[in-house]
């Protein structure tokens, strides 16, 4: 009965970090639909957004060394805050393809096939897409062993997102190198985690 | 800001809607005062745009300093224009100024002067983007012009804007405007205007020369590396969202029939 409770109030919580996680989204779409989103609206909600993609990417990579370093397991809700990222880098494409571009086929080709910028960005959607798609019990038992591989995808599409956040400026912005920073110290750990101990090497 | 009189100038464009001045004063780019485009407006408050003076020297047989209200007491002409950032957003800004073709003619440019050099004021005491952590510009700001640029009619030097003196975000107290190119040419708080027979160092050319060129004529056939040229958003047309789509940019920035000579036989897509 304890673990039924447990598991229902897990439940009740993810329900939260969905409901939570999009304000952001809901917000800034209601303040640009009516005019309240500055002189720039498109530009300044289709960027809320990827930033948005690239907090929730990052939260979601915290949970592993969170639980590893202080004990706090979160790791239940890991899945919800990944798929917050998913979601808002399906946003914060489709506010770039209809409210930016109008749906312009010819610039839309362009941008992805020849801007490095624009191709990382694309790069980590693709593989976001790909770990939202097989985040579902089904996937995750149809897959196996393989799921595991599949779903470390996820810090090459960090380090797009990161590289793609610092190039989207004119200037490199201490705010956007600060974001790098953190990825880089996620990857890091996960690195320094996976080197087999060995020891010291005996001075030559 | 001062009311400015100013005669409606011949070369405006037509049929031109300007920006809401809201807009013109509150979403610009200024680095000197931060990297948003809200910090100018936010951040210029201590800016003091007077006493001023521009100094004119270099290669000209009447060197000069001009107080800021020697330039104000000018005859002053409203111009109506397009401003393209090379970001892919426009406004429409009706400015007062003079042609500097009109303040050079006064110091005798010699026949060895090629270029004009434009150097902007450093005081990172009032202008809080010229410290910060990271350099993003080596100050002063500095942007140049062929000598044939600056003397086309259309170039001015701006004092005003909507019928005022310019507000400090905006350049105060006199900014260069050269319509057919991006924005980012149209260097403000001028302190030095040097004529010379090298083509000068300019700003965004040294930070990053293969994005931003020298001429930086607006051109939608040359992209920036990270975004297309092609089309514009345009600023403040209100409505949210769903107020005004893209707009085609035009060859120099709708000037074309007045400048495109300047560049012939060049290849702008080399000279961008």
């Amino acid at each position: 009965m304890m673990a039924a409770r447990r598991g229902r109030s897990a439940g009740l919580i993810r329900l939260a970090l969905y409901g939570i996680g999009l304000v952001p989204a809901v917000v800034s779409f209601v303040l640009g639909a009516t005019n309240r989103l500055g002189a720039d609206p498109v530009n300044t909600f289709e960027r809320t957004l990827g930033l948005w993609a690239l907090r929730f990417l990052i939260l979601s990579l915290c949970i592993t060394p969170l639980r590893d370093l202080t004990g706090v397991n979160l790791v239940r809700y890991r899945r919800a805050v990944g798929l917050l990222a998913f979601w808002y880098a399906l946003f914060h494409l489709s506010a770039y393809v209809a409210l930016d571009q109008g749906f312009d086929l010819h610039t839309l080709l362009a941008d992805v096939t020849t801007r490095p910028f624009i191709i990382l960005g694309m790069v980590a959607f693709t593989i976001l897409s790909a770990l939202a798609a097989t985040s579902n019990g089904w996937a995750i038992r149809r897959l196996g062993r393989r799921w595991k591989a599949l779903h470390r995808w996820v810090y090459a599409a960090a380090i797009c997102a990161a590289i793609h956040f610092i190039l989207s400026f004119k200037v490199i912005r201490v705010e956007t190198l600060l974001y790098g920073l953190v990825v880089a110290a996620l990857l890091a750990f996960r690195v320094y985690r996976a080197a087999p101990r060995r020891a010291k090497a005996p001075p030559v | 800001a001062v009311d400015l009189a100013a005669q409606p100038g011949p070369l405006s464009g037509e049929g031109l809607k300007p920006t809401p001045l809201r807009d013109v004063t509150h979403y610009n780019n200024f680095y000197e005062f931060g990297l948003e485009k809200t910090d100018p407006a936010e951040r210029s408050g201590d800016f003091h745009p007077r006493p001023w003076t521009v100094r004119v020297e270099g290669m000209v047989a009447k060197p000069r300093t001009y107080d800021i209200d020697a330039l104000l007491g000018r005859k002053l002409e409203e111009r109506i224009y397009r401003m393209r950032c090379v970001e892919a957003w426009s406004m429409v800004i009706p400015w007062i100024g003079f042609a500097l073709r009109d303040l050079l003619a006064e110091v005798e440019p010699l026949g060895s002067a090629k270029y004009v050099a434009f150097e902007s004021v450093v005081r990172p005491s009032e202008m809080p983007g010229q410290g910060g952590v990271l350099p993003v510009l080596d100050w002063p700001y500095v942007e140049g012009l062929r000598l044939d640029e600056a003397m086309h009619p259309l170039t001015i030097l701006a004092v005003g804007l909507y019928g005022q003196t310019l507000p400090n975000q905006n350049g105060a107290p006199v900014r260069l405007v050269v319509p057919w190119k991006y924005g980012f040419k149209g260097i403000k708080s001028i302190v030095r205007i040097r004529l010379t027979d090298r083509q000068p160092r300019t700003s965004w050319n040294v930070r990053a020369p293969d994005e931003y060129g020298f001429y930086a004529n607006v051109n939608p056939a040359v992209d920036h590396p990270r975004w297309s040229q092609a089309s514009e958003r345009p600023i403040g047309a209100g409505g949210g969202f769903f107020g005004a789509s893209r707009q085609l940019t035009l060859p120099f920035n709708g000037y074309g029939e007045q400048v495109a000579g300047l560049y012939a036989g060049m290849d702008l897509r080399r000279d961008f």
